[in-house]
């Protein structure tokens, strides 16, 4: 990612026609390309799950049940643990993201910057196998501790209920939300950045504090910021190797952090090289069609929610002034 | 410039390289991971005794070998689970099992003192289902007197990926609890009634190192490697087993009677004294009337290499080498291939 979000300014050709046709249409080309994958591979994904669609139908996205012995497939467990994962790694990494963002682009000083740039970005290029590892190793165990120390008033809650594993959905979403922060974050850096200093000075003149001038910032940028949030959301959605390796595979649906479960991705990888019977291979197939279709959707509200949210900033004027705060003194 | 001129000697070398084996033959394979260690130690040993010789081995799991078997995208296949009668009706021609070497399952736990624990064949069905819940437990005191348990629950680590070591344990558990059979069944991947999937042996030996009350499952050599405790099994004859190379060996050497033509046969809960009763062959598979009839030669050649000399380097990378008698039974069946 480059460090200033401008281009650099090339060099000046003569202008020929000839040359913006052929770019037009290379570029065309490349861009088609994009739709035909994206169609490929959805029917591919109907095509070798034909079996599982025929003979479960929509059964496949209520069941519960997954049984590769008696050939019994339902897909609701695995939907249940990527979605609740995804959206729980999302809540934890949402905030530290912003708020690294902010720090990196409006308040850290010149010597802090560069370093701290470089170390979030560097997080973005850790393999997930290691981040597996180190899940595996360091988180569980302290994950393990903390559902042991926790006290046994809480553990009555559906959502702490369950034997202290360290293996579970918290320890997924929590190396989730790891794994998402260097992209949310760097994103929204790049949107803080790109918002007019106009928009601070304005903020300043108006005699905000630093914290108001901020906050008019992230304002401006606010279908950015939420962009990127998705972004993040998507890596999460995604994401195997990790999760596999501390979220217990236990297809499940159960409220519980501490319990064992599982998701689509991890059940892919898991069980598709062993997976000889056909209808098995179907269903993991179909497995995969879900994920696609679940990707889709989400996309697509998110495209919704950023539309919408643009739409609402032209027409309202001008942003809502910022909550006075009593005790403001200038920074 | 540098990387140029690598490139170029890189370049260089193998344009001298490919004209001066013009005579080399590649053959393919894929299956298995469990035998993939002694595959490959195998491969590469014939290699340097046939260097006209290049076998290539894919550890990609026994479904996925037999996959590319039947779609004949490989020359040969590996499994740890004989085929099913359907997927041999499924394939374009007749395959041919042979055993190569030995696997036993051991039963692992976590728990203080690393005590010396018995299991019966029931009795680990019921704790794999989640029926025997606590250490303490009546009937895992009643197989081991005067030993010290705690109340802790019990943590059952299973594999959460498909693998010839879970058809393993479950067709011993399918063949000593009728319980196990009708409810969970015996396959590559089942669906468990309780605890948490790991990826791989050193998935589960890892999950139950760390975590206290902790029980799973895992190729021998990997427990032996891990230094983690593992139980004895009760046998068909009603000793208690450890599982050892030895005893392993000896579950084969038990069937020896009853081999079926074709060596799909299991050896769980084989009868016999010594044996250990959670063994099993890993086989490799062949057509018998293949397209390809000088790879089949060599494949034959290198088998009979595997299944005598070869058979020596088994023992130090933690597998169970065939019996005698299983070796000389094979050795007739080998002229099956048509070459």
């Amino acid at each position: 990612m480059n460090e200033n979000g401008l281009s650099r300014t090339g060099r000046r050709r003569p202008r020929r026609v000839a040359d913006d046709a052929f770019f037009r249409t290379a570029t065309g080309l490349v861009g088609g390309i994009v739709i035909l994958i994206t169609l490929a591979i959805a029917f591919e994904l109907v095509r070798n799950s034909g079996l599982s669609i025929a003979k479960f139908g929509l059964r496949f996205w209520t069941g519960r049940v997954w049984d590769p012995v008696s050939g019994e497939f339902g897909a609701l467990p695995f939907l249940w643990g990527t979605l609740y994962s995804s959206f729980l790694a999302l809540a934890i990494a949402g905030p530290i993201a912003i708020g690294i963002a902010v720090y990196l682009s409006e308040l850290a000083p010149g010597v802090l910057r560069r370093p701290l740039v470089f170390l979030t970005e560097l997080l973005a290029a850790i393999p997930s196998i290691v981040y597996g590892l180190w899940g595996v190793f360091v988180l569980i165990p302290l994950v393990r501790g903390l559902e042991k120390g926790m006290p046994d008033a809480l553990r009555k809650f559906p959502l702490f209920s369950g034997p202290p594993l360290g293996v579970g959905m918290l320890s997924a979403a929590l190396i989730l939300a790891v794994m998402v922060i260097p992209f949310s974050s760097a994103v929204a850096r790049e949107v803080l950045h790109a918002v007019p200093s106009s928009q601070r000075e304005a903020a300043y003149a108006l005699g905000a504090t630093r914290f108001e001038a901020i906050r008019a910032a992230l304002f401006h940028g606010r279908t950015g910021i939420v962009g990127a949030l998705l972004l993040g959301l998507g890596r999460a959605l995604g994401e195997t190797m990790a999760v596999t390796m501390v979220i217990g595979n236990n297809p499940q649906i159960t409220p519980s952090l501490f319990a064992p479960q599982h998701t689509m991705a991890a059940v892919i990888a898991n069980e598709f090289t062993e997976a000889a019977d056909d209808l098995y291979l179907h269903a993991l197939v179909e497995i995969g069609l879900v994920l696609f279709a679940v990707t889709l959707v989400i996309n697509f509200l998110s495209r919704l929610l950023i539309w919408t949210m643009e739409r609402s900033a032209r027409t309202v004027p001008a942003p809502p002034a910022p909550v006075p705060l009593p005790s403001a003194e200038p920074a | 410039m540098r990387f140029s001129r690598l490139f170029a000697a890189v370049g260089v070398a193998s344009a001298l390289a490919v004209p001066a084996n013009a005579q080399n033959v590649q053959i393919n394979g894929a299956g298995a991971t469990f035998p993939y260690p002694i595959y490959s130690k195998w491969f590469s040993e014939y290699n340097k005794l046939h260097p006209e010789v290049q076998i290539n081995y894919q550890s990609i799991g026994s479904g996925g070998g037999i996959r590319q078997l039947t779609s004949q995208t490989v020359f040969f296949g590996a499994t740890d689970g004989p085929m099913t009668k359907d997927q041999l009706l499924n394939a374009p021609g007749k395959i041919l099992h042979l055993p190569t070497v030995l696997g036993g399952v051991v039963p692992i736990y976590n728990l203080p003192g690393d005590p010396d624990l018995k299991f019966t064949g029931p009795l680990l069905a019921d704790i794999f289902m989640g029926k025997v819940s606590k250490w303490n437990d009546p009937a895992i005191l009643k197989v081991n007197p005067g030993a010290q348990l705690p109340s802790t629950d019990i943590t059952v680590v299973h594999r959460s990926d498909g693998s010839g070591t879970t058809y393993i344990f479950a067709d011993f558990l399918g063949k000593t609890s009728v319980d196990w059979k009708k409810t969970v069944g015996i396959a590559t991947a089942l669906n468990w009634p309780t605890g948490v999937g790991a990826k791989g042996n050193e998935g589960v030996a890892g999950l139950v190192k760390q975590t206290p009350g902790a029980i799973g499952y895992v190729e021998l050599i990997y427990a032996l490697g891990n230094k983690i405790a593992f139980g004895a099994v009760q046998n068909m004859a009603g000793e208690f087993v450890k599982a050892s190379l030895d005893s392993v060996t000896k579950a084969a050497a038990a069937t020896k009677g009853a081999m079926p033509p074709d060596f799909r046969v299991s050896i769980a809960n084989a009868p016999g004294s010594g044996v250990y009763p959670i063994s099993s062959f890993t086989w490799l598979l062949f057509y018998e009337n293949p397209k390809d009839k000088r790879a089949a030669k060599i494949m034959t050649d290198f088998m009979k290499w595997a299944l005598s000399e070869g058979q020596k380097y088994a023992a130090e990378l933690g597998y169970a080498p065939l019996p005698q008698e299983v070796v000389a039974l094979e050795m007739n069946a080998l002229g099956k291939i048509r070459a």
